[in-house]
């Protein structure tokens, strides 16, 4: 229990605006440990630019962000440090195409962990084979489909040991029967226990998979529930529009 | 007949005598020289400009934007002899390194520009995929956005060095021998204006053409790396 007590992901009063837009009005939630919390909602409610702020990629008009205990605004200059504990995956893969499979899996281990060559390689092996792709090592990834490519961006994000993974739409780019193989990949590190923010439209993976499910609308938290609550039973009335319209 | 004897004779009395052909060459390799030096450390100085234009730093971009004014809104003659007189005059430098470094400043504005686009047309999300894991601005950009920046930059930098070899002519005012002066040392000589430039103008021509086509081939070979 004392693990729940201590979030990895803590968000206090988050605020973001871009100019006028005030995207993020006073976001309050946290990730436990091992936790699966699906981010559900409307385009343009936030949810992107919310997961985008937990690794600074979009920097915070206000509020407070702790990760591990540990403020991100407060600490800039770790950032890189700070960033290597959240992995995240893009709804464009953003594999590095000048550079093979394995090559994109090792190039952050060794310029950032500095491991050893044949350890950085070993390990990007073993996660490929995790994903299903080591015959895929030496290609390039533009002779992969967008389900390989996403599942070894997956890989690549895996191989900082992360202690948390981002997701933002991972499915959202695919066609409709290269979903499967990735939602299956990030059915199996749920399973294993890893801590993961996933922002998805894909309602049936958030109710299989999900402990809570945040709701999101106009910037805020609207609900967060089990999806059992939210699915089945949606006390806001934004909520039941919403999944009317998706479900 | 006429013609002809003519012909054999302008070409004896411009190449043949005194072996004037050899200042030709030798202000062909001058030229080879100041272009391929210029080029160089116009690189050097087009990346380092267009890093300092994209770091969000307000006082490096004024610097970076302030060198692009002042270079492209100048004539690249007058940066030249400015720079041989007022600033390398004071101390003995060869000739064509006080050239070279002057068409490089020259030069590197219009290569910082070429960078500059090629790293801006790499995609956002490369620099986020490479923060995210991570990677520190300055790896991010060495390892992930320069070398994509530069498939797309290398090309038009290519085109840039066939447009400096040419632009290299005016090296004659500050007195040095390259390819164009020759061909004005020769005519001075011969009181013949048409056939040294002729020749200066073919020889021009040739250079241009090898390195137009190393270009298209180049090219071909990019494109069929996609």
């Amino acid at each position: 229990m004392t693990e729940v007590m201590d979030p990895i992901i803590r968000v206090e009063e988050l605020h973001k605006s871009f100019g006028d837009l005030h995207v993020l009005r006073g976001i309050n939630t946290h990730i436990s440990r091992s936790e699966v919390v699906c981010i559900i909602g409307a385009s343009g409610s936030g949810k992107s630019t919310l997961l985008r702020c937990i690794n600074l990629l979009e920097v915070p008009t206000s509020g407070r962000i702790y990760i591990e205990g540990v403020e991100l605004m407060e600490h800039k200059n770790q950032i890189n440090q700070l960033r290597q504990k959240v992995g995240m995956v893009f709804q464009q893969f953003n594999l590095f195409p000048h550079m093979t499979v394995l090559d994109n899996i090792t190039l952050a281990p060794l310029q950032v962990l500095k491991m050893p060559k044949e350890e950085a390689v070993a390990r990007a092996q073993e996660l490929l084979k995790r994903v299903g792709l080591l015959d895929k090592q030496d290609q390039y990834p533009s002779r992969l489909s967008g389900g390989q490519k996403q599942r070894v961006a997956i890989a690549r994000a895996l191989a900082m040991r992360p202690d948390i993974m981002l997701f933002d739409e991972p499915t959202s780019a695919l066609d409709p029967e290269m979903v499967g193989e990735v939602l299956q990949v990030m059915k199996d590190l749920a399973k294993e226990g890893m801590t993961m923010a996933i922002v998805t439209h894909e309602m049936g993976f958030a109710r299989e998979v999900a402990d809570r499910v945040l709701f999101m609308d106009e910037g805020v938290i609207a609900e967060d529930a089990t999806p059992a609550e939210l699915f089945g039973s949606p006390k806001t009335e934004r909520a039941r529009d919403f999944l009317a319209k998706v479900l | 007949m006429n013609l002809l004897y003519g012909l054999t004779d302008a070409i004896y009395s411009n190449l043949i005598r005194e072996d004037r052909f050899m200042l030709l060459v030798r202000g062909l390799g001058t030229t080879l020289q100041i272009t391929f030096f210029a080029l160089i450390l116009g690189i050097a100085i087009g990346v380092v400009i267009s890093i300092m234009r994209i770091v969000n730093v307000k006082w490096l971009n004024a610097i970076a934007k302030l060198y692009l004014d002042v270079i492209r809104g100048t004539p690249a003659v007058v940066q030249l002899v400015i720079i041989y007189y007022a600033i390398l005059g004071s101390v003995t430098l060869p000739k064509v390194l006080v050239a070279s470094v002057a068409f490089a400043i020259n030069s590197g504005a219009y290569v910082s520009e070429l960078i500059r686009g090629g790293i801006l047309a790499v995609d956002r999300g490369q620099m986020e995929a490479a923060r995210s894991l991570g990677l520190s601005w300055t790896q991010a950009m060495s390892r992930v956005i320069l070398p994509q920046a530069a498939k797309n930059i290398l090309p038009a930098l290519m085109n840039e060095a066939i447009s400096l070899l040419k632009e290299t002519a005016i090296a004659g005012y500050i007195a040095l021998d390259d390819l164009t002066r020759s061909g004005n040392i020769i005519r001075s000589r011969t009181f013949d204006p048409y056939t040294p430039f002729l020749l200066v103008a073919i020889v021009y021509l040739y250079t241009t053409t090898i390195l137009t086509s190393l270009v298209n081939r180049v090219e071909r070979r990019m494109r069929a790396s996609d």
